[in-house]
This record gives C-alpha cells, sequence and structure tokens, in this order.
C-alpha cells in the first residue's frame, strides 16, 4: 500500500529499494548515508519481500558482490559516499564493461580525501566523466527531495535493466539527512527464479540449460571485438540521450537570468528565483534532473532568452563546465558555490547572481566579445 | 597392448571430459592448469550439476578459464572472485558456485575478500591453483613465492628480510570457523590427479550440506614463469614447494587434522 511517511533521505532510499522490489543490497557504512544499510538490516527485508541484504568487508568486496549478483540477472545495488565510490570506481566500470545492470548511490559528502562528512555536490565530475576507467557513462539520476531519494531506486532500476548498464543516484548528505514527508509507492513484486531465468537467460548465468553458455566478463583480448564493445556502449548512451533525458524548467518562461542547479543547491536556488522576483529581477531555474544525459539542447536554447547563467553548486566549479559547453559563449556563464561542507543561502545565492552576472558579468562578456573581435 | 588398442576411449585413463569445450587452452604446454581444469569439469559431470553450476573465474593465467569450461561463469576483477561468488551463490542459493583463482589473485590482491568469505562460512567451493609466481604478467614475485626463489621482481631471489615470507594462505583459512573442508593437492602425476579429483568431488558434494567453504589448493608448477622444462618443474616442485606447501587434508568435517 501506498503511505504517506516522514523520513529521512536515507530511510526514504532504503524503503524505496525495498517496495521496488530490488534483490539484494551490499554495503558498507559511511557518513552520511549509514542509515541506507541500518534501515535495511532493521526493516529485515528479507522477510518482507525475499531480499538479501549484506554488510560487506569493504567498499571494493560490496561492489564486487553487486556485480557477481548483477550478473545472476537481478535486481541489485549498493550505496555509498565520496570516498567510498571512489573505491568502487573500479567495480563500477566492469559492470558498465560487462553490460551489467545496477544500482549505485552515492550520498556525497565533501572532499578530497577523507575531506568532511558534511553534504558537498564535489563528485560531479566523477559521476559524470566516467569516474573509472576505459570509455564508459553512467546513467546518473540526481534527487533534489526526499519524495524522489524514494521514486528515483525504481526509476534508476528500470533503466539500468533497460540498458543493461549501471545507473547512478547521485545524492548528497543534505538530502540523505534530511527529513521530509514522502508517499511511499505500492509494494512492487520481485520476480521469482522462474521469471527472471524467462527474462534474462539469453545473457544472465543462471547455470547452462540446453542453451549455449552464457559469460560475463568486460575482457576481449582481440582489438576489433574490444572496440565493438565500446562501440556498443557508446550507442546506449546516444540512445540514453535521445530518450531518457530528464529536467525541470523553474520560471523559465520570461526569464531573464537563469540559475542551473541540480540536488540540493536546485532546492536553494528555487528559493533564490522566488527572492529574485520579489526584488524584481526575472530569474528562472534549470534544473537537470539526469546528470547524464545533461540538458544541453534546452541551455542552449535557453541562452538565446537569457541575459547571464549563474551554475549554482555545493563545490568549487564542476558542472559550470558543462553549462559553458552547452551555451557556447552565447552569454556569460559563471559559477557560485561554496566548498568544506557550507551550505549556501537563498541570499547567497542571489547576492551572487547579481554581484558575478547582473553586474559584472554582462560587461565582462561584452569587453570579451569586443577583445576578441579586435 | 598395442599402440592403436591403448588409444581406444575404453583404455583411456585421463581424458578431455566433455564438459570443457575444443577451443584450444591458452596455458604454457607442461603446466596443472589444464589438467585442474577438466577435473573440476570431470566432477560437474560426473555430478550431475552443469545445469546448477556457476563458475567464477580470476584475473591471472586462468582469466579466460570461461573459454574452456562449457559451464555459465562470470569473470571477476582481480582478487574479487569470492565476493562475486558470495551474491551469486546468495541469490542462487540451491546452485552450485565456485571461483577458480590462482596465488596473486587470491593470496595478495584477493586477500581480504577470501578470508571474509571463508569466515562467513559463504556455501561456496574456491579452488586455489598455487605456483608461487604471477604466470600471465611475465615471472614476478606472488605471495607464495619461496624464499631464495629468483622471479623478474626478485632477480636475486626472495628476501625474507624486505619481501616477507611465503604466505601459506590455506592454513590461514583452515583456521576460520566459516570453512568446512580445506585441502592441499597437485596434479602432477597420475597418483596425485586421482587425489586432487576425489578432494574436488568433496569440495563440491558438500556444498548441498550448506556447512560452509570447501578449499582446494592445488600446488602446480609454472614451467615458463620458473624458466625449466615440464618434467624438471614438476621435480623442483617436489623438492621446493612440497616441503613448504605440504600435501594433504588440513580440516575435514569442520575439523583441523
Amino acid at each position: 500500500m501506498s503511505e504517506l511517511r516522514l523520513m529521512k533521505g536515507n530511510e526514504a532510499l532504503a524503503e524505496g529499494a525495498i517496495r521496488a522490489g530490488a534483490d539484494a543490497y551490499f554495503g558498507y557504512p559511511i557518513t552520511p548515508q549509514s542509515e541506507v544499510i541500518e534501515y535495511l538490516m532493521t526493516e529485515r527485508p528479507e522477510k518482507r519481500t525475499g531480499m538479501i541484504v549484506l554488510q560487506a568487508e569493504s567498499e571494493i568486496a560490496a561492489i564486487n558482490m553487486v556485480y557477481g549478483a548483477a550478473s545472476t540477472g537481478k535486481k541489485v545495488m549498493t550505496s555509498s559516499s565520496s570516498p567510498g565510490i571512489s573505491l568502487k570506481l573500479e567495480g563500477i566500470s566492469y559492470l558498465a564493461g560487462a553490460e551489467l545492470p545496477a544500482v549505485i548511490v552515492n550520498v556525497v559528502r565533501g572532499g578530497p580525501g577523507l575531506g568532511t562528512i558534511q553534504p558537498s555536490q564535489a563528485d560531479y565530475f566523477q559521476s559524470v566523466k566516467g569516474g573509472g576507467h576505459g570509455d564508459y557513462k553512467l546513467y546518473v539520476l540526481a534527487p533534489a527531495s526526499v519524495q524522489e531519494m524514494s521514486d528515483f531506486v525504481e526509476d534508476a532500476f528500470d533503466i539500468a535493466f533497460k540498458y543493461r548498464a549501471p545507473v547512478l543516484i547521485l545524492s548528497d548528505g543534505l538530502i540523505g539527512q534530511m527529513m521530509e514527508k514522502v508517499m511511499l509507492k505500492d509494494q512492487k513484486e520481485r520476480l521469482t527464479d522462474k521469471e527472471i531465468i524467462k527474462r534474462y537467460d539469453r545473457w544472465a548465468v543462471t547455470g547452462k540449460t540446453n542453451r549455449k553458455r552464457n559469460i560475463i566478463t568486460s575482457l576481449d583480448l582481440e582489438s576489433e571485438k574490444m572496440e565493438a564493445r565500446v562501440h556498443r556502449l557508446m550507442k546506449k548512451y546516444e540512445q540514453m540521450e535521445k530518450e531518457d533525458l530528464r529536467f525541470e524548467k523553474i520560471e523559465c518562461d520570461d526569464a531573464e537570468y537563469l540559475f542551473v542547479a541540480y540536488g540540493s543547491s536546485a532546492r536553494i536556488s528555487q528559493k533564490a528565483v522566488q527572492l529574485a522576483r520579489m526584488k524584481g529581477i526575472k530569474a528562472g531555474l534549470l534544473r537537470p534532473i539526469t546528470l547524464f544525459p545533461y540538458p544541453k539542447k534546452v541551455l542552449f536554447e535557453l541562452a538565446n532568452q537569457v541575459k547571464g547563467i549563474l551554475s549554482v553548486e555545493l563545490n568549487a566549479g564542476q558542472m559550470v563546465e558543462d553549462v559553458r559547453l552547452a551555451v557556447e559563449h552565447k552569454v556569460p556563464v559563471e559559477h557560485f558555490g561554496r566548498t568544506g561542507g557550507i551550505i549556501h543561502t537563498p541570499e547567497e545565492v542571489l547576492e551572487a547572481l547579481e554581484q558575478k552576472i547582473i553586474k559584472n558579468g554582462s560587461i565582462r562578456h561584452h569587453k570579451a566579445r569586443a577583445s576578441s573581435i579586435l | 597392448m598395442e599402440v592403436l588398442d591403448i588409444i581406444k576411449p575404453e583404455h583411456q585413463v585421463f581424458c578431455k571430459t566433455k564438459l570443457m569445450t575444443d577451443t584450444a587452452l591458452s596455458y604454457c604446454p607442461g603446466c596443472g592448469h589444464g589438467t585442474a581444469h577438466n577435473l573440476t569439469m570431470e566432477v560437474v559431470d560426473e555430478l550431475g550439476i552443469v545445469e546448477d553450476t556457476i563458475g567464477v573465474a580470476p584475473v591471472g593465467c586462468s582469466v579466460l578459464a570461461y573459454d574452456f569450461m562449457n559451464i555459465d561463469m562470470t569473470q571477476a576483477a582481480h582478487g574479487r572472485a569470492p565476493a562475486l561468488a558470495t551474491a551469486i551463490s546468495r541469490l542462487w542459493p540451491k546452485k552450485y558456485v565456485f571461483t577458480y583463482q590462482g596465488d596473486g589473485d587470491l593470496a595478495a590482491i584477493g586477500t581480504a575478500e577470501t578470508i571474509h568469505a571463508c569466515n562467513r562460512g559463504e556455501n561456496i567451493v574456491i579452488i586455489f591453483v598455487n605456483n608461487g609466481i604471477y604466470g600471465m604478467t611475465g615471472g614476478q614475485m606472488a605471495p607464495t613465492t619461496l624464499p631464495g626463489m629468483k622471479t623478474s621482481t626478485s632477480p636475486y631471489g626472495r628476501e625474507i628480510e624486505t619481501m616477507g615470507s611465503p604466505l601459506k594462505m590455506t592454513e590461514l583459512v583452515a583456521n576460520l570457523p566459516g570453512t568446512y573442508y580445506v585441502t592441499r593437492q597437485s596434479v602432477h602425476t597420475h597418483k596425485n590427479v586421482r587425489k586432487a579429483k576425489k578432494a574436488i568431488k568433496k569440495a563440491f558434494e558438500n556444498i548441498r550440506l550448506k556447512k560452509g567453504v570447501s578449499f582446494v589448493e592445488i600446488v602446480s608448477n609454472c614451467n615458463s614463469g620458473w624458466k625449466m622444462n615440464p618434467l624438471e618443474s614438476n621435480q623442483w616442485m617436489e623438492e621446493n614447494m612440497f616441503p613448504y606447501f605440504p600435501l594433504g587434508d588440513i580440516k575435514v568435517a569442520g575439523k583441523l587434522k
């Protein structure tokens, strides 16, 4: 039954996983996402739905358990936070290379190194630019509310199985730790072993019957075969861009200035839009929901309409590079963000828009244009 | 008996099981891997469990095990096979899940995964081929390289003071409560092949009991890495490897011998 509850983001994600009919979760404790495995261990999903939960000896073991489990054709996931995700990257690259469906959750904290346990969005590069070795990408979903922490698990599994590819839910310590009301979805039945064999026997390791043996590997020693594999992956990513791009436009219709922000920064920027409009500044917000695929075309079009863009991120400036690439220097694009676990306020965000874009940005941009013409 | 009589199928003692594919083995002539593969597949065939068997291949010389074993297999990242096997066995609890790993994979980079899978008492078989060297990458020092043994990364011989002693992984896991059967075998003589097959069979049969990990080490030669001919390498193995890695059962039915 669907049900309204007050929950932490991490708990909503865990409950969302059970209700999405996940078959297994493998994890390792790390702040600020430990509530995921704590909630699962307390809920005993093995009794509720038959879902298996195991605390691994390391992040590395956890992602490799996910890799093994994913090769059986079942719905499996793991979650962690930044340093833990760094450890998992080898396994994530293997998942992409071996074309396995799996869901990975990153509740981001500040870095580099051991960094801080406070919220951050400093893993943008790691999430959308590969992260691990080799030519691959992850489909990246960025929740901005506790509701989405819960809803996105099912969406992530759908995409993972549609493309046989790993999917990342890129959250952060703010969304993971805060409490909001959440409408939990109805329990989805887990597939039976028979159904899994029927659906995925053409590729999964289910035990060799009268068919050809199934092999899960990312290794191709013949260069032509390896290149064919890479091309196959690239085709998937192209299809994702065509069919599964997600974004949200807030107050963009008449906007003269644009914030671009995802996750917790999108929530803060949404408030900044309100504050700006109260002051008579026509601001809007483009919120990418998927960070790969990225709403490049939408941004390109919005750049014809607005005078300047501020990329708001809890980091030292990462997504701003993709915003600049997308708008092709049509308008000034600046970055604003705090680091170290400090969360910017809507007032600070608005002030940054006024200082960096409205006052200086356009002047600087015109000067730059002029000098490039000369 | 005439030669033509000897090669008749009914007279053959050792032959390729039908669960081995016709793909030419990638192993050096004289290497023990081929025999270890064949024994594993013979056991799966004889137990009639091919539809219920899932193998996990390592990184190392036997990375391509899935090319030779005609069963469903997943190839693991270096050292992580026991983590994969843990998950596969938990999600297919009625299947016979085994890993096939070398000494670099199992006893160096995968030490944590090996120890924890064994400690949790996962219901899996681990086949551990120990030849004291990294074969695939060209003969570098392994955790099981003997003292004084020359490799490309211990060109003056393994120095205990700076490089540590060879790791007896099998004795180590035997002392964990999660292992049920731990044994060390070899496949260099017909007598040893028969013994090794018995051990592998017992290990797979143990899966039905759900009592924990069955761990079969096979001390093997690496004639290329050791820079010897196959015969010399087997002799060297008997004289040098066996005293440090003595053959025989270490733990049977959950009890140390």
